[in-house]
C-alpha cells in the first residue's frame, strides 16, 4: 500500500517538475542562482548515496583493506574517470568486488 | 518533411543512447526484485515515475525500510533537475496544444532532453520539432519499459549469492564520475559524500537530504567564486 502511495506522490512531483516551466509558457526566466544550483543536484545526491555504500560496513566506518566494497568502488571510480564508459565501469566494479572478496576470505 | 519523418529522425538520434539505457533498466528490475518490491509496483515505477536514478534510489530505500515521506523527498530532490530541462525547452514548446505539452513533459528524461534540445537549437520550435522530440522520447520510454520488465523477469532466476545490490553504487559511479569536469562539481560530490557518512545515523535517512543540500550549496558557492576570480586570471595567462 505504502509503495503505491510513494509511487503516486513521486510520480506526480516528478511530472510536476517536468511540466512546470512548459506549463508556465516559458514566460519566466529561471533565476541564475537556481540554474547553477540545479547542475550540482546529480553529483551531490548520487554521491550521498554512494559514499555510505562504500565506506560503511554494518553502519561502521571501515577503511581497512578487508572492505572489498570500498576497494572495488575505487576501481570503478578509476575506470569511470578513465573510460567514461558506464558498462565497462559496472563490469570492472563487479569483477573487482569478486576478486577482493575472494582475497579477504582467503586471508 | 512529413511528421512521420521527423518522428523517425528523433528515434534514430536516440538510438545510441538506448544502448546505454538498456542495461540500466535490467539492473533496476533486478534490484527492485531484490529489494522485495512486488514486480507490478516495480514496473509501475518505470511507467509512472519514469526516471532512472530516482527509481534506483527508490529500490534501495524501500529495501532499507526508509519512511515513505523521506523516500518521496529523495525522489523529488533527485528529479529536481527536470525543472531545468522544463525551463530550457519551454520557449520551443510555447505554441503546442495542452495535450502535446503534457505528453512531451511526461517523456522529458535526461536522454530524451539531450536529443530534443539539440534539435530545437538547430530548427527552433517548428512544427516538425515536437514530432522529433516525441520520437526520441517514445523510443526511450519503450526501451526503459522493456528492459526493466526483462530485469524483473531474469532477475528472479539469478543466484542469490551474486552481490547484485552493488550494482547501485556502481551505476551511480558510472553516472557521476564522468560528469565531474569542473572543480566545484568534484567539491559538491566530496562534501555531499562526507556529510552523508557523518550524518548517516540521523533518523529517517535525513542524513541523505542534508548531504545532498550541502553538496549543492558547496558546488554553487564555489562556482560563483571561481567565476569572480576568473576575470583577473585572463589578464595573466590562460589556465592549462
Amino acid at each position: 500500500m505504502t509503495i503505491w502511495l510513494i509511487m503516486l506522490a513521486g510520480g506526480l512531483i516528478t511530472f510536476g517538475m517536468r511540466f512546470s516551466f512548459v506549463w508556465l509558457l516559458g514566460r519566466f526566466e529561471v533565476p541564475e542562482t537556481m540554474r547553477r544550483a540545479l547542475h550540482y543536484v546529480p553529483p551531490a545526491v548520487l554521491s550521498a548515496i554512494v559514499f555510505p555504500e562504500l565506506f560503511l560496513s554494518e553502519n561502521h566506518l571501515d577503511l581497512s583493506l578487508g572492505n572489498a566494497r570500498l576497494l572495488a568502488g575505487l576501481v570503478a571510480i578509476a575506470v569511470a574517470a578513465w573510460t567514461k564508459n558506464s558498462l565497462l565501469t559496472i563490469l570492472a566494479g563487479f569483477v573487482a568486488l569478486l576478486v577482493f572478496e575472494t582475497l579477504s576470505l582467503a586471508r | 518533411m512529413k511528421p512521420s519523418s521527423h518522428f523517425w529522425a528523433g528515434v534514430r538520434a536516440e538510438l545510441p543512447l538506448l544502448v546505454g539505457v538498456f542495461p540500466f533498466g535490467l539492473i533496476y528490475g533486478t534490484l527492485a526484485l531484490n529489494a522485495g518490491i512486488p514486480p507490478i509496483a516495480a514496473q509501475g515505477m518505470s511507467s509512472i515515475l519514469f526516471a532512472g536514478s530516482s527509481q534506483f534510489a527508490f529500490a534501495q530505500l524501500v529495501h532499507e525500510s526508509t519512511p515513505a515521506l523521506v523516500i518521496v523527498l529523495t525522489i523529488a530532490v533527485i528529479n529536481l533537475r527536470h525543472m531545468l530541462y522544463s525551463a530550457s525547452l519551454a520557449p520551443f514548446m510555447h505554441d503546442l496544444s495542452m495535450r502535446w505539452k503534457i505528453l512531451l513533459s511526461y517523456l522529458m528524461t535526461d536522454e530524451a532532453y539531450a536529443v530534443a534540445v539539440l534539435n530545437y537549437e538547430r530548427v527552433g520550435g517548428t512544427a516538425g520539432a515536437h514530432y522529433y522530440f516525441f520520437g526520441a522520447g517514445l523510443a526511450l520510454w519503450s526501451t526503459w519499459q522493456i528492459s526493466s520488465a526483462l530485469g524483473l523477469w531474469v532477475g528472479a532466476s539469478l543466484p542469490a549469492a551474486l552481490p547484485l545490490d552493488f550494482a547501485l553504487p556502481l551505476t551511480f559511479i558510472a553516472m557521476v564520475v564522468p560528469a565531474l569536469k569542473i572543480r566545484p562539481a568534484v567539491a559538491a560530490a566530496l562534501s555531499a559524500g562526507l556529510v552523508a557518512l557523518l550524518a548517516y545515523s540521523l533518523p529517517y535517512k535525513l542524513g541523505l537530504i542534508l548531504a545532498a543540500l550541502t553538496g549543492i550549496v558547496v558546488g554553487t558557492i564555489l562556482e560563483s567564486r571561481v567565476e569572480r576570480n576568473a576575470i583577473p586570471l585572463h589578464n595573466k595567462e590562460e589556465p592549462k
